[in-house]
């Protein structure tokens, strides 16, 4: 274990990546799913809603393994043979394209929660302020409801993106040399230092944990009305 | 939606254009699902064979007894060890010592951000890697990993269930003679512990759904059964698609038992939420925020 430091940093190093591009993918996706959901027309607020209460109960395991086993045999793009890239010493295949559909899939359904209790935290009464001093919707919009919204929902938003980093580690039971696969394979290969590698491991971890919930405390800070 | 806060009462022509994107949005998604309905049948996924399993008495014995049960129980396991662990650091988190209240914080805030199945891997091949017989190894590894992980998130239920009690609770307690631990148990305790039942069984929704994690190790329950399941048949997507929606039913009674109990026990108030790992604690307020029970992340 401590002659390979490279594969531990490889193996963050692809954690990362997971967690950087399902996260932007999930708040894209939740963005449109929360727009979908507190929109004025029914069937699409409703098609959103049975979509959240659906997927947030299905474990992120059976998400994962549909899209591992199952969906390759229905849909012939979701076998995501056309996804070849490699940077440096990173791959980015089929098994890292089905991880990050599964995480975005699942965690949008968190983000689209988290700004919604963003939206909700607004008062009534400063929409009918808005318009009562002659502002349009426009102007409504983007100067009084969503600015407050954006504010409420930074620290739901991070407990849902940190959820996420943690989450990554499922990645690794599906394919992905990721932290948590890594720290199994060297679990298997040091048996006297199990303890130790536990240790480095869960730190990475709460490290990375730590420098999301900074970022948070910072837009949260940067954002709160005196 | 005359009371959001995002748009007006929408008046004729509004209501005409809403009914337009309604009905484009209802054939949208009519012509979504009858293409997936076209590709799982042109891939087989509707043949008989495929189904049996779901319809044989032995399978869905099999399904119910040594998947479902078996998963129910981890889960159940899980969350009374939950509670206790919750329950010693989370009083432990409140002492007046800091000599106490820093090593309870610790824990909780470690065994908060470390991944599950971090925990399930160290537990399977370090703490319980004595026992000989393997789905007893699974069980326990799974059990002892979210106990700790939803210990430690009750814990911070419980310090927020203990601080939503009013203060003047306390002051008056003290005011009438009472000792500190006589506050705790006699007045904080017995009305905190009504606050956070809810919190417990939404929890409990987040317990089963980790369960699945066991299939890092060898899989033990649902995911067992469904790893025996689709092998024999090679029918996967209608293995997932049963037993994912096992668990979603499952969870929603448990959501709705919840929603039930809040009602019952807290009234309107908000559902005990607890903060992210490492979120800096401003002051002694309950951070109470319109969450819902559906249970967190994970």
């Amino acid at each position: 274990m401590l002659d390979s430091p490279d594969l531990y940093v490889k193996a963050f190093g692809y954690t990362v990546f997971l967690f950087l591009v399902s996260g932007v993918l999930s708040v894209v996706l939740g963005t449109v799913l929360v727009a979908m959901r507190v929109g004025p027309v029914s069937v699409l607020s409703r098609a959103a809603t049975a979509y959240v209460t659906v997927v947030r109960n299905t474990p992120l395991v059976m998400i994962f393994l549909f899209f591992q086993l199952g969906a390759p045999k229905v849909f012939q793009t979701l076998r995501f043979s056309w996804v070849d890239i490699h940077i440096g010493p990173y791959d980015f295949t089929a098994f890292f394209s089905a991880a990050v559909v599964a995480l975005t899939l699942y965690t949008s359904c968190f983000v689209c929660e988290s700004l919604r209790a963003g939206i909700n935290a607004v008062p009534l009464g400063q929409a009918e302020a808005a318009r009562a001093i002659g502002l349009p919707f426009g102007g409504v919009m983007t100067q009084v409801v969503l600015p407050q919204a954006f504010r409420a929902s930074v620290p739901p938003l991070a407990s849902t993106l940190i959820a996420l980093l943690k989450n990554t580690s499922v990645a690794g039971v599906f394919g992905v040399i990721e932290a948590a696969a890594q720290m199994k394979s060297f679990t298997n290969d040091f048996a006297s230092e199990r303890t130790g590698i536990f240790i480095m491991f869960a730190l990475g971890y709460v490290v990375l944990v730590e420098i999301v919930s900074a970022v948070a405390i910072y837009f949260e800070r940067r954002w709160r009305i005196a | 939606m005359a009371a959001s806060v995002l748009f007006d009462a929408p008046g004729p022509a509004t209501r005409a254009r809403h009914r337009t994107y309604g009905i484009a949005t209802v054939v949208g998604l009519l012509a979504l699902l009858g293409w997936v309905v076209w590709r799982f049948n042109e891939t087989g996924q509707f043949e008989y064979a495929k189904w049996e399993p779901f319809l044989t008495p032995r399978y869905i014995q099999a399904i119910l007894v040594d998947g479902l049960l078996v998963t129910l129980q981890m889960a159940a396991s899980a969350i009374l060890g939950a509670v206790v662990f919750g329950l010693v650091f989370g009083v432990g988190k409140l002492s007046d010592h800091a000599i106490v209240r820093w090593p309870c914080w610790l824990v909780v805030e470690f065994f908060r951000a470390v991944p599950v199945i971090l925990l399930i891997v160290f537990v399977f091949y370090s703490v319980v890697s004595g026992m000989d017989e393997l789905s007893r190894r699974t069980y326990w590894a799974v059990v002892i990993a979210l106990t700790l992980y939803n210990g430690a998130v009750l814990a911070e239920v419980f310090r927020a269930g203990v601080n939503a009690v009013p203060r003047g609770q306390a002051e008056a307690a003290y005011a009438v003679g009472m000792r500190k631990y006589q506050v705790m148990t006699l007045i904080l305790l017995p009305q905190a512990v009504k606050i956070m039942i809810p919190a417990i069984i939404s929890q409990m929704v987040v317990a089963l759904k980790d369960t699945s994690l066991g299939y890092v190790v060898a899989g033990l329950g649902l995911t067992r059964v469904a790893k025996a399941i689709y092998p024999q048949f090679a029918n996967h997507v209608p293995t997932i698609i049963v037993i994912a929606a096992i668990y979603i039913v499952v969870n929603l009674l448990l959501t709705l038992v919840a929603t039930w109990a809040q009602k019952r026990l807290v009234g309107e108030r908000k559902v005990l939420e607890v903060g992210m790992v490492g979120e800096a604690k401003v002051g002694g307020s309950a951070p109470f925020y319109k969450g819902d029970t559906g249970g967190g992340p994970a």
